[in-house]
C-alpha cells in the first residue's frame, strides 16, 4: 500500500507541473459555468429547482468531458514512461507492475474528482445564487460527481490499456482518439441505427447493449433517478426501461475490468 | 560462500538472431566483475536477463539465490541502467524519495544519498534542468539505497567527468569491500583495469575471455613494448644493434619482444650503459589484450 501511495503522490506531482491539473479544472469549471449560463434562461416554471435542472445538463456534458478527460490523462502513463526510458529502471524494483498502475489510477482519480467537484460545484453556485429552491437538486448533484468519478476511473484504466499495447505515445494518442469516438460517439450512433431498424432483436438487445457501454451506462443511471423528479426531459423515456441497480452495477464494475485489462496488458510490455 | 549471481549456459535468441549463446558466470559476493564488448555484443541484454526484464531461452540463472525478477530477487538488485533518464517534472530529491519508498526504507535518507553522489546543492531543482552527468549521478544514488547484494551497472561512467569517475570507483570499492557483487560493463576500458577482479570478454554474444587482467595478458601472448631514449649522437648504433627495432619521430627507439624474452631484451638493454638515458617498459594494455580476443571472432 505504502508503494501505491508513493507513485500516486509522485504522478499527482507531476500532473500538478504539468498542468494537468489545472486544465482538467478549468475545463469542467468553464464548460459547467457555460452550461448553467445557458441552462438559467428557459427553465419558466417546470415545477423543478434550477439545480435539478443543471444536473441533466451537465449529465450529457461529462458523457462526453469526462471520458475526455481520462483518455487524455492516461494515454501517456505506459508508453510516456518506455519513450523517456524510465520503465526499465522502474521495473526492476521490488514493486509489481499492478501496484505501479493502481498507484497512477489513485492519483488520476484525485485529480479528476477534484476537476469534476469543482466544475459542478460551480455550476451549483452559479443555480444556488438565482434559485433559493436549488438545495432539493444537491442529491442529484452529488450523485452525478460519484458517477462522473467512476466513469471516469473506466476511461483511465482504459487508457492505460492503449498505452501499454501501443508503447509509444503518438500511437496511444491516436487510439485514444479512437476508443473515445467509437464508444462516446458511434456507439450511441450504431444504437439508434439499431433502434430505427425497428426489429424485435433490437427491442430485446437494446437494454443490454445500453449498459455495456460505461457511458451509457452513466448517462441512464443519472437520467433515470433525475427522472423520479420530473427533470430530464426525453431520453428519460429509454432509462426508465432499465432499472437503477443494472446501471450502476455496470458503471461500479467497468473500472476493476478496465484495471484489470490495462494490468494484463501492462504485464506483456518488456522494457 | 555461495555465490551472488550464477549464470550457467545461458542462451537468449530474438527470433533466428541468437544474441547470447552459452554464457555461463559466477560471481562472488564483494567479486568486481567487469563485462567487456562492442556495442551489440550483448552486454545490455546480458543485463536484463539477470535483472529479469526479459526472459532468459535456455540456461539457468540464479540471482541472491532466487529466479532473476523474482521479489526476493529485485529486493537484493540495483541496477543502473544505460543513459538513466527519470521524469524532468521531478526533483532529484523527490525521485530519490520514491525511489526509497518503492524499497521500503526512510525517504529521509534523500539527501544523504545525493550528497554522497556530489548533488546535494541540486537536491530541489527539476532532473530536466540537470545535465547528462548529473542524471547519471542521480541514477548512482539510487542504486545506493539499502545495501544491495548485487549492483548492475550498464556503463556507469558514461557522461561523468574524471573526478567524479575516481570518486564513483571510489564508492564502489567501498560497496565490494562490504559483499557487494558489482557486475558492470564499460566502454571505457583503462578505467576498469585497476578496478575489477574479474574481466569478461563478450562478442558476438558468446564470452571470449574471462579471467583476471593478468590471466588475460598470459593467455594473450602480446608483446611487450620497450621505449629507449638514446643518449645524444648514439641512435643510430643502437638500432643497428637491436634487431626489429624502430626509430620514432620523437627520436626515442622502441622495439617490442615476446612475454618470454622480456628479461633478456632488459639485460641487454641495460648493458648499453650511459649510450641510454631513459628506459620505459610498457606491458600490453586492456586495449590491446581486448581487440586481440575481439578480432579472434572476426570483428
Amino acid at each position: 500500500m505504502r508503494r501505491i501511495l508513493s507513485t500516486a503522490g509522485i504522478e499527482f506531482r507531476i500532473a500538478l507541473r504539468n498542468r494537468w491539473v489545472a486544465i482538467a479544472t478549468g475545463l469542467m469549471v468553464l464548460f459547467a459555468l457555460v452550461l448553467a449560463a445557458a441552462g438559467a434562461a428557459p427553465t419558466g416554471d417546470v415545477g423543478v429547482d434550477r439545480l435539478s435542472v443543471t444536473v441533466v445538463s451537465l449529465t450529457s456534458l461529462a458523457v462526453y468531458l469526462v471520458p475526455l478527460l481520462a483518455l487524455l490523462m492516461s494515454f501517456d502513463a505506459v508508453a510516456g514512461e518506455v519513450e523517456r526510458g524510465t520503465l526499465p529502471l522502474l521495473l526492476t524494483y521490488p514493486v509489481s507492475r499492478a501496484r505501479v498502475l493502481a498507484g497512477k489510477l489513485l492519483a488520476h482519480v484525485v485529480i479528476l474528482g477534484i476537476a469534476v467537484t469543482l466544475g459542478y460545484g460551480a455550476a451549483a453556485l452559479a443555480a444556488f445564487a438565482t434559485d433559493p429552491e436549488a438545495t432539493r437538486g444537491l442529491p442529484a448533484l452529488i450523485r452525478l460527481i460519484w458517477t462522473s468519478v467512476l466513469l471516469g476511473a473506466t476511461f483511465l484504466g482504459l487508457g492505460y490499456l492503449l498505452s501499454s499495447l501501443s508503447r509509444r505515445p503518438s500511437g496511444a494518442a491516436g487510439l485514444a482518439i479512437g476508443l473515445w469516438l467509437a464508444l462516446v460517439v458511434l456507439y450511441d450512433l450504431g444504437l439508434l441505427a439499431l433502434v430505427v431498424s425497428g426489429t424485435a432483436f433490437a427491442t430485446e438487445a437494446l437494454p443490454a447493449l445500453l449498459l455495456a457501454n460505461p457511458a451509457d451506462a452513466f448517462r441512464l443511471f443519472n437520467l433515470a433517478a433525475a427522472n423520479s423528479v420530473g427533470a430530464a426531459g426525453g431520453m428519460g423515456g429509454a432509462a426508465a426501461s432499465i432499472p437503477l441497480l443494472q446501471s450502476v452495477l455496470s458503471l461500479a464494475l467497468w473500472p476493476f475490468a478496465a484495471l484489470l485489462l490495462a494490468v494484463a496488458a501492462f504485464r506483456k510490455v518488456t522494457p | 560462500m555461495t555465490s551472488t549471481l550464477t549464470i550457467s549456459h545461458l542462451t537468449k535468441r530474438f527470433g533466428p538472431v541468437a544474441a547470447l549463446t552459452d554464457v555461463s558466470l559466477t560471481v562472488a559476493p564483494g567479486q568486481r566483475v567487469a563485462l567487456l564488448g562492442h556495442n551489440g555484443a550483448g552486454k545490455s541484454t546480458m543485463m536484463k536477463i539477470i535483472l529479469g526484464l526479459i526472459p532468459a531461452s535456455e540456461g539457468e540463472i540464479s540471482v541472491c539465490g532466487s529466479a532473476p525478477g523474482s521479489a526476493q530477487a529485485r529486493a537484493q538488485v540495483a541496477y543502473l541502467p544505460e543513459n538513466a533518464a527519470f521524469h524532468p517534472a521531478l526533483t532529484g530529491e523527490e525521485q530519490l524519495r520514491h525511489y526509497l519508498r518503492l524499497r521500503g526504507e526512510a525517504p529521509g535518507q534523500a539527501l544523504d544519498l545525493l550528497a554522497r553522489v556530489g548533488l546535494r546543492d541540486a537536491a530541489k531543482r527539476r532532473i530536466g534542468t540537470y545535465s547528462k552527468g548529473m542524471r547519471q549521478r542521480v541514477g548512482l544514488a539510487q542504486t545506493l539505497i539499502g545495501h544491495p547484494r548485487l549492483l548492475v551497472l550498464d556503463e556507469p561512467t558514461s557522461g561523468l567527468d574524471p573526478v567524479s569517475r575516481r570518486d564513483f570507483y571510489a564508492l564502489l570499492d567501498g560497496l565490494a569491500a562490504e559483499g557487494a557483487s558489482i557486475l558492470l560493463s564499460s566502454h571505457v576500458l583503462t578505467e576498469v583495469e585497476a578496478r575489477t577482479d574479474q574481466i569478461l570478454i563478450l562478442a558476438k554474444g558468446r564470452i571470449e575471455a574471462a579471467g583476471t587482467l593478468t590471466g588475460l595478458r598470459r593467455e594473450a601472448e602480446l608483446p611487450v613494448s620497450f621505449t629507449l631514449t638514446p643518449a645524444e649522437g648514439y641512435a643510430e648504433s643502437l638500432i643497428e644493434s637491436l634487431t626489429g627495432a624502430q626509430l620514432l619521430p620523437s627520436g626515442q627507439i622502441q622495439i617490442s619482444c615476446r612475454q618470454d624474452e622480456k628479461l633478456a631484451l632488459l639485460t641487454r638493454v641495460t648493458g648499453f650503459g650511459p649510450r641510454i638515458t631513459d628506459l620505459d617498459v610498457t606491458p600490453p594494455s586492456l586495449e590491446d589484450i581486448y581487440s586481440h580476443f575481439s578480432r579472434r571472432t572476426g570483428q
